[in-house]
């Protein structure tokens, strides 16, 4: 540190600063700066946070490029950010990859709606997850289908061809929505399967959030998905989904929260399902109980065990205790849902693991 | 004494410039390289299959370019048929017949059409192309719609739309080097051809033909120009990687692919075969270049050895 004063501030400085490790007081006095990378989907609430963050430690600068999951997972598997950030968990094979075990920390969840436009239905439909699944997979082609008439009794359905609205780039959005269809469809999880981009069998596909709401818009027919903030903040209807329990759930962060809460007891003693496990990566769709809503996730940030800068990383360790405590009050106006207690409980443990300078 | 620091002065000249142009060709070649190692991963699993399979499954790990070959060349091939004819019509307006109050404003807003960024384009496209499109499939009568240039639901999104958007943003480019090349036609050639009696027709004929090389020239750049185009036809064309010889059905782009899944691909192999269809653009484009290059070439050649058979057939080289 004392080397990076002494070409940034010039002596003066360094000779303070020198002063005060002497003093032995260290750490606090330097201006630290900290670079992430990754999801775009949870930006919004990070740059909230980091900004609230330097306002209670001006001293601590935190620097956050939303360039995508992908980018994130590559960008601390090469070393060249602190930390990183993903809407879905990395695989085994990638956290292998990595020059050191990687630990993930779920920050918010998010949620993701199904939504349509239909003309001549001013209901809110309801789907179930096998319907959207078989949707999805071409299987359904109109909007009057059995199957659809089944889930909304008393809804006169027009005989409109579905079209089927997706996002064209890779996004974590996809990753919640298809990992939902592949919990809820056997034959979903064999055709196409999970990631951030996947070969969708039918559709056309929308740049961003607001390209696939366009898209549906536009399109006389079409069903496609987004975040539920994105709808939430541009007033667009959106349809419920049964969950697992068997109700009909509309998205909101309650619901998202409520989803949450099933994974919130530790995996162990032969519990596998509804729960979290150790290193928190958690595929939390399709999540049980009666309020939660099925196609929600949590988004989780990603540090390295042994950091290489110690000091940045009791930095990040301090800010994430303030994330997931103070700073969760600042999720929902965002369209966030905060995390159950009992899951921020487990992290606050789980980030002892985190190796750096007492 | 002079002498000497002139030539001195010259020669660090010659190499310093010469050095710019070697420094442009060794970037071609380094972008080549690096295309290539990047790629590597998915050239070693797919070899020459890359170009002709049409399976893209990110999650498989299967990987086949052919969509995206087949939506860039078909969206270009007919944007150029739109635009090509368009702009060169602009051009003889311009060169030839514009009166000269009207020359300067009418030239100065074809060229602002160049100005304009390809994401308002792609704006324009969503809200008033896209719905067009959707009507004019809708009006079409049966017995058309059931034709395979035709078919498919009314998605609006298709081929023809980014075709179209295409068009639009490449027809200053074309139309204004194509002036230019017309305008370097000396004025004695028309001359000529008006004291052989000629009408004002066949006179642009011959200024015309003496421009070929040019015109082509221009019309390959605008070519250029669609193939590499990403925001403005990912934004209208569906984005479907599909083959299909229909007007109106959904597909993609190599560049659109490549800007849509780059930022999260998180596979190796993924990104691998992403640069890879870079690669292939990048190969694609150095050949339509090529072509068009020999075709000019050729072009040229003809004319000259033929001066004294063909008297209409002006000597004077094209300023393209």
């Amino acid at each position: 540190m004392t080397m990076k004063l002494f070409s940034l501030r010039g002596w003066r400085l360094a000779a303070a600063g020198a002063c005060v490790i002497a003093l032995g007081a260290g750490v606090a006095a330097q201006k630290q700066q900290i670079t992430g990378a990754g999801a775009t989907f949870p930006y919004p609430i990070y740059s909230k946070w980091f900004s609230e963050y330097n306002k209670l430690h001006p001293d601590i600068e935190i620097n956050y490029q939303s360039q995508g999951s992908g980018a994130g997972i590559r960008q601390i598997t090469n070393q060249t950010v602190f930390f990183g950030a993903t809407d879905g968990p990395m695989t085994d094979d990638q956290k292998l990859a990595a020059p050191g075990p990687i630990l993930h920390f779920p920050t918010v969840l998010g949620a993701v709606v199904p939504i349509f436009n239909l003309p001549g239905v001013s209901a809110e439909l309801k789907f179930t997850g096998p319907l959207l699944a078989d949707i999805f997979l071409g299987k359904i082609t109109r909007w009057n289908h059995a199957d659809i008439a089944a889930a909304n009794p008393g809804v006169a359905l027009p005989s409109t061809a579905i079209a089927v609205v997706h996002r064209a780039e890779g996004s974590g959005t996809t990753y919640i929505w298809v990992d939902y269809l592949s919990k809820v469809s056997p034959e979903w999880k064999k055709r196409v399967g999970v990631a951030n981009s996947v070969n969708w069998p039918v559709g056309l596909g929308g740049q961003g959030n607001e390209g696939v709401a366009g898209l549906v818009k536009q399109t006389p027919g079409a069903l496609g998905y987004v975040e539920l903030i994105y709808a939430a903040q541009n007033s667009i209807s959106f349809g419920a989904v049964q969950n697992s329990s068997g109700t009909f759930v509309k998205a909101s962060v309650a619901a998202t929260t409520a989803a949450g809460a099933s994974a919130a007891k530790p995996c162990g003693g032969g519990v596998k399902i509804d729960c979290m496990p150790a290193d928190f990566r958690v595929s939390n769709t399709n999540a049980a109980g009666p309020g939660a809503y099925p196609i929600a996730s949590f988004t989780w940030l990603l540090f390295y065990e042994s950091p290489k800068n110690k000091v940045h990383g009791k930095t990040m360790v301090d800010f994430l205790k303030w994330a997931l405590t103070d700073g969760q009050k600042f999720a929902a106006e965002l369209g966030y849902a905060p995390l159950p207690p009992a899951v921020v409980q487990l992290e606050m443990e789980a980030l002892k693991k985190i190796k750096v300078q007492q | 004494m002079k002498r000497n620091t002139t030539s001195a002065g010259d020669r660090s000249f010659r190499y310093t410039t010469g050095a710019f142009a070697l420094g442009l060709v060794l970037l071609v070649v380094g972008i080549a390289i690096v295309l290539s190692t990047e790629s590597a991963l998915s050239i070693s699993k797919f070899g020459l299959s890359f170009w002709r399979t049409s399976v893209w499954d990110p999650v498989a790990g299967e990987f086949g370019a052919f969509p995206f070959i087949w939506g860039t060349l078909y969206s270009s091939t007919l944007a150029l048929l739109i635009a090509g004819p368009i702009a060169i019509g602009i051009a003889i307006f311009l060169s030839e017949l514009c009166p000269d109050w009207l020359r300067t404003p009418l030239t100065f807003l074809t060229e602002l059409l160049a100005a304009i960024p390809s994401i308002v384009y792609g704006l324009w496209g969503i809200f008033v192309l896209v719905p067009l499109v959707r009507s004019l499939q809708l009006s079409l009568p049966e017995w058309m719609s059931n034709m395979p240039l035709f078919t498919g639901p009314p998605y609006g999104v298709s081929l023809l739309a980014a075709s179209l958007v295409l068009s639009i943003m490449i027809i200053p480019y074309t139309s204004s080097v194509a002036r230019e090349v017309l305008r370097a036609i000396p004025a004695s050639q028309r001359e000529a051809a008006y004291a052989l009696g000629s009408t004002r027709w066949e006179a642009t004929k011959v200024a015309l033909f003496a421009a070929r090389t040019g015109i082509f020239g221009a019309v390959m750049l605008g070519f250029g120009r669609a193939l590499g185009e990403t925001m403005a036809v990912t934004m209208v064309m569906g984005n479907r990687a599909e083959v299909s010889w229909s007007l109106f059905a959904p597909q993609y782009t190599m560049a659109a692919v490549i800007a849509n899944e780059f930022k999260e691909a998180v596979e190796d192999l993924h990104l691998h075969a992403l640069v890879e269809i870079g690669l292939v653009l990048f190969v694609i484009t150095l050949v339509v270049n090529t072509g068009s290059r020999l075709l000019i070439w050729r072009m040229t050649r003809e004319r000259r050895q033929m001066p004294r058979v063909t008297a209409t057939v002006p000597p004077a080289e094209s300023a393209a």
